[in-house]
């Protein structure tokens, strides 16, 4: 058995994992606090790594303004998406507001080919040196780099729910609408917000994998793969979305060295986390940290 | 009002209720004309059965009913000088009146102090903190609360419920009901705990119960509901000596009422309606 093989795709595992844990978490916190399925999510990261891109190469901007544009940019259109595209929806039927989702997620698709074009782009070197040495492992400075933003975001979180006041609200909007405007909390704003929040945070997560594999449509495929992650945590579980991201991130990594060294089907490393989706929902249909609905009678 | 010789009788009330009608979904009349008047640092009650109109008066005058497809559609609410009806939840939070909900309604998935601070969301000062230690001071069994405010009795989830108003420094508070629920030894104590605000911060309150005696007990002024609009009111000494109300509300009354054969309470009843 090729061990120093199977350490090396656990460590990519565990920092793609944590990667799938952010967008998981953005991916819960529309569906918190707004009660929408975003089928759009993934589209979130393309939009981000393609504007970081623009930023980047197309007006030459150094990366650390780049990337601050970029923020500011995917706040605004989180913003502006909920109040344009999803307030008049409020009210409607479920299924309609998932059915807009996902027509977001094709329109944005194809926007992005439009006007960036249909070719994988790569951003300009931002490290000098490509990978470093670790423990024996060769790991690229950009997964480094990648590990360390989810921690912070993560950590982020944690505050921002924990102690901000807005945070608060947001849980409590989560909680009881009507509570939330009794006590002053403008339901519209925390709307707003957490769709910002959660395009900001897509977008990074989208810039970091574009550092890695170069940006393009394929990296909406992360939207897909948070799935099996939320599914699995909880839908409704901020550390829930993250165990979820860790574990299919795991579970990849795994089904690939299998897959490689043993079974040689091919591309088992990529459907591995549907088989698991399926099987969650037989047994723990609420997911790992879910919560049941609780009826008094 | 324009009149010189009204202004020289009291201060204006700080809320005042006139005449308002309030319709649900756009057809279905629940109040039929209400008027009451809160005057500044007093404590005033409003009674009656179920589905009387109690809370919808309060959630006309919070702005609560526009999250319940409700609507003012005739008269006005003013407080403190200003158009109220049909505002803006969180602009009447903002303005100083704040409503305590049916059922207490805190976050059950938050600790005490997370629910308490969620009650200052509207403030921007800096004094939360000493105010989370203000509101420990009237319930001081929350302060040894540290879990989820879910796994509160009712008793201590309703002290949390005010204490959460009291964080919003209100000028005003709209408590709906606080006695539902709790055994009435708790009853007492709750009470006893809103006369206390009351004295102690100068919070003007209207108390929407059922409980009638519990609620005179603390009141200054009671105005009693039926169907939608105001039959009685009265200072608190009025009520509690008047017939009626000690028939329907306090138990007791007179003799000839034991009587299923007489009628006469029905009629009364009739002609309060």
């Amino acid at each position: 058995m090729n061990f120093e093989l199977l350490f090396q795709l656990l460590l990519n595992g565990l920092i793609v994992g944590t990667l799938y844990g952010v967008v998981a978490m953005c991916f819960v916190l529309i569906y918190k606090s707004t009660q929408i399925v975003n089928f759009a999510q993934g589209e979130f990261l393309l939009i981000g790594a393609w504007v970081c891109y623009a930023f980047l190469v197309e007006m030459s901007l150094p990366f650390w303004l780049g990337f601050l544009f970029t923020l500011l940019f995917m706040m605004a259109f989180g913003i502006i998406l909920q109040m344009v595209v999803l307030r008049p929806m409020i009210g409607e039927p479920i299924i309609s507001v998932i059915m807009v989702t996902i027509g977001l997620s094709i329109f944005f698709q194809a926007a992005t080919k439009w006007i960036f074009g249909a070719t994988t782009a790569s951003y300009p070197q931002v490290f000098e040196t490509r990978s470093i040495n670790l423990l024996g492992m060769q790991i690229e400075t950009a997964y480094i780099m990648s590990f360390v933003i989810s921690l912070f975001i993560m950590a982020g979180f944690y505050w921002f729910f924990k102690y901000s006041k807005l945070g608060l609200a947001m849980r409590a909007t989560a909680f009881d609408q009507q509570v939330a405007q009794s006590l002053g909390i403008s339901v519209k704003t925390v709307f707003a917000m957490s769709w910002a929040i959660s395009a900001l945070v897509s977008g990074i997560a989208g810039i970091v994998i574009g550092m890695v594999n170069g940006v393009s449509s394929a990296l909406s495929v992360i939207g897909i793969k948070v799935f099996p992650a939320v599914i699995l945590g909880g839908l409704d579980s901020i550390v829930g979305a993250i165990v979820g991201g860790v574990i299919i991130g795991l579970l990849e990594n795994t089904a690939e060295f299998v897959d490689g060294q043993y079974l040689n089907w091919g591309n088992l490393f990529s459907i591995a986390p549907f088989y698991v989706l399926i099987i969650i929902l037989c047994i723990k249909p609420y997911g790992l940290f879910g919560t049941k609905d609780i009826e008094r009678i | 009002m324009a009149e010189p010789a009204r202004k020289t009788d009291t201060a204006q009330p700080m809320l005042s209720v006139n005449n308002i009608e309030v319709v649900y979904d756009e057809v279905i009349l629940v109040l039929r004309g209400v008027s009451l008047e809160v005057p500044q640092g007093k404590i005033v009650t409003l009674l009656g059965p179920n589905g009387a109109g109690k809370s919808t008066t309060l959630k006309a005058i919070s702005g609560l009913l526009k999250t319940e497809d409700g609507e003012v559609t005739r008269g006005d609410i003013n407080f403190m000088g200003q158009q109220i009806a049909n505002g803006n939840p969180e602009d009447i939070v903002r303005s100083g009146l704040f409503q305590v909900m049916e059922g207490r309604r805190i976050i059950e998935d938050m600790t005490c102090i997370e629910n308490l601070r969620l009650g200052a969301y509207t403030r921007k000062d800096k004094g939360v903190k000493d105010d989370i230690e203000m509101v420990f001071e009237y319930f001081p069994r929350l302060k040894e609360r540290t879990g989820l405010a879910g796994y509160l009795s009712g008793g201590e989830q309703q002290m949390l419920a005010i204490g959460r108003s009291l964080m919003a420094r209100p000028k005003m508070i709209l408590l709906d009901e606080p006695s539902m629920g709790l055994s009435p030894l708790l009853v007492k104590e709750v009470f006893g705990i809103i006369e206390k605000i009351n004295r102690e911060q100068g919070i003007t309150m209207l108390i929407v119960e059922q409980n009638a005696n519990f609620a005179l007990k603390v009141a200054d002024y009671g105005y009693i509901m039926e169907s939608g609009k105001v039959v009685l009111d009265g200072t608190r000494d009025e009520l509690l000596n008047n017939e009626d109300v000690k028939e329907f509300y306090l138990g007791g009354g007179s003799e000839e009422r034991k009587s299923f054969k007489n009628i006469k309470s029905y009629k009364r009843r009739k002609r309060w309606l």
